[in-house]
């Protein structure tokens, strides 16, 4: 197992150099999200139009895995509708897992392939079933903060 | 780098030389994990064959239920059983073998003393103090009998240097004090309290002593008399011995006044449905079949520490987390979270730019086992504002080769993220 395979230049990047990392003065909807096996803090800020996230950003203190992947996130989710955004998590967690899920992996609408490439580089994560849960904890955020409008919501990671 | 430690050679109680090359042999793991570098002994140590053969021996020729049948074999057992609780006084310097209750381990002793002690002792506005360092099982078991007595819970805390603030500690007790309940060893950094200091104090006050001693049975001639503290407990799988063992010591009177805590068979006199008479202390805490292997895989560990000899265990230790401290203080970017000038066998850093998760999975490329997260001491990673440290401990197999090894591995980490010193 090769850790450039986990490791890539575009998650040490993201993990330095996070995009979208502040908080929204006006979000619609927020979440926190804790991982307290490793103390893993995230919260996502999401502003709504109708059903299109039209802003998205994060905050936190986490590892590089945790940290670029509610980076990317946020790139791939910007001016997406939640149902876009709903099916790329499911592809992303299903990739990810290797889970019963993973049907969904090939299923991309074509409309989100671009996106689901750009999730690529986290993949690799995979191979290390301890840290699948860094890499889900932004998107399982996120799914908590559309769900639950800014009320504190238990984050359920792998 | 080399780094070379004068009088660095630790001697044996007979006059050999400590060789934890040669103690590693004594290890199995280590035959079967030839590449290992083996750095979480803190979380739980390695098993040494006298004690994994020891155990297998005992079940294939003495093992019967303990103090109950009239055969031989039941005899037999329960000799060997009770020999096993002398050998925990006799390791702890207990004044007698009824002052050792067994347990599935410190989190039991703990939450027997908080249970059957608590409610017989304390009143509503009474205080429980304990530390900023203390492992998730020295707080819980405190804030549950919080809620159901009322007392209250007083947390002493530390200094900008990482040590127990021994002023600020005398400051918080009082007439309202009953029990001081602290780590001897910190879990997280390696800590040495001065549970001396902190015994006379608390005794000063009128208040009892519970010493946590999970870190430092591993690593430290334990004296309950000389320490003078009223309980100590410890875990048997982080002194080479098997898991769900480990042992209370109270001192003989208050476990006399101590009410039973869980009821079952062995801990009973006589029983009828209009009423039942306990056993004296100890076998009043023991309910049920106790773990009778554990027991006497306990004092197989317990023994083979013996055998090593304890000062010459500590001096080990001690010579080694001063080469760690040397050795990875050395790197450029790496740093150690404080521990008071008197740390032990244990060690957490920091590599900066690099998540502890993340230096954790890169070491474990390399086959270097460490810890790293909060290690079940959230409230002391908030007071040092740190969300997760990285955590090297040793064990009397330890070698300067695996801190080597373990500087080697965060050196690729700096590497493969570019935080490398030039």
């Amino acid at each position: 197992m090769d850790l450039r395979d986990l490791y890539q230049d575009i998650i040490l990047d993201h993990g330095r150099s996070p995009r979208n990392f502040r908080t929204l003065a006006a979000p619609s909807h927020f979440a926190h999200g804790h991982n307290p096996l490793c103390g893993d803090k995230v919260t996502i800020f999401l502003r709504l139009d109708g059903d299109r996230i039209v802003e998205v950003s994060f905050e936190g203190k986490g590892c590089a895995i945790s940290t670029a992947s509610a980076s990317l996130m946020t790139e791939v989710v910007l001016n997406k509708t939640l149902a876009e955004a709903e099916a790329l998590f499911g592809h992303f967690h299903g990739t990810v897992t290797g889970g019963a899920a993973s049907g969904t992996a090939g299923g991309l609408p074509d409309a989100l392939a671009e996106e689901g490439e750009r999730l690529q580089p986290l993949t690799g994560v995979k191979a290390y079933p301890t840290r699948v849960k860094c890499a889900t904890l932004a998107w399982h955020t996120l799914e908590a903060a559309v769900k639950g409008g800014g009320l504190p919501v238990p984050v359920k990671t792998e | 780098m080399t780094l070379l430690l004068q009088d660095r050679a630790v001697t044996r109680p007979d006059g050999a030389a400590f060789d934890p090359v040669a103690i590693r042999r004594q290890f199995p793991i280590f035959g079967r994990n030839p590449g290992l570098t083996f750095l979480d002994t803190a979380a739980s140590a390695q098993k040494p064959r006298a004690v994994i053969d020891g155990m297998a021996e005992f079940y294939r020729t003495d093992y019967a239920n303990v103090h109950r049948g009239v055969y031989g074999l039941s005899a037999r057992s329960t000799a060997r059983f009770e020999a096993a609780r002398e050998t925990v006084a006799r390791f702890l310097n207990a004044a007698d073998p009824s002052e050792i209750v067994f347990v599935r381990g410190a989190t039991e002793g703990i939450n027997l003393v908080a249970q059957s002690w608590g409610p017989a002792f304390l009143r509503p506005g009474d205080q429980v103090v304990v530390s900023e360092l203390e492992h998730h099982s020295n707080i819980v078991p405190w804030q549950m009998l919080r809620q159901r007595l009322g007392i209250e819970l007083v947390v002493a805390p530390l200094g900008a240097d990482g040590a127990l603030d021994l002023v600020a500690f005398q400051g918080l007790l009082g007439p309202r004090t009953r029990l001081v309940a602290m780590t001897h060893l910190a879990n997280v950094t390696g800590h040495v309290v001065a549970v001396e200091a902190v015994v006379r104090l608390a005794h000063a006050q009128g208040a009892l002593v519970l010493l946590d001693g999970c870190q430092a049975v591993p690593r430290l001639p334990v004296d309950v008399r000389a320490l003078d503290c009223d309980f100590y407990v410890f875990s048997g799988h982080k002194c080479y011995g098997p898991t769900g063992i480990g042992a209370l010591y109270a001192k003989r009177a208050l476990l006399d006044a101590m009410p039973p805590w869980q009821g079952g068979g062995d801990m009973i006199r006589t029983v009828s449905f209009a009423e039942t008479t306990y056993q004296d202390a100890p076998q009043r805490f023991e309910a049920g079949t106790p773990d009778i292997a554990g027991a006497i895989g306990l004092a197989l560990a317990l023994d083979f520490m013996d055998g090593l000899g304890r000062a010459a265990i500590r001096d080990h230790e001690a010579a080694l987390t001063r080469y760690a401290e040397a050795r990875l203080t050395a790197i450029p970017g790496v740093g150690l979270v404080a521990a008071g000038g008197s740390r032990l066998g244990a060690l957490s850093f920091l590599v900066d730019g690099i998540h502890p998760h993340d230096l954790a999975t890169i070491f474990d490329q390399h086959d270097v086992a460490v810890r790293a997260g909060h290690h079940c001491a959230q409230p002391l990673m908030d007071r040092l504002d740190l969300p997760a440290t990285a955590r090297a401990s040793f064990g009397v197999y330890s070698t300067e080769a695996d801190v080597e090894r373990l500087a080697e591995a965060i050196r690729a980490a700096q590497r493969l993220f570019g935080v490398a010193a030039r």
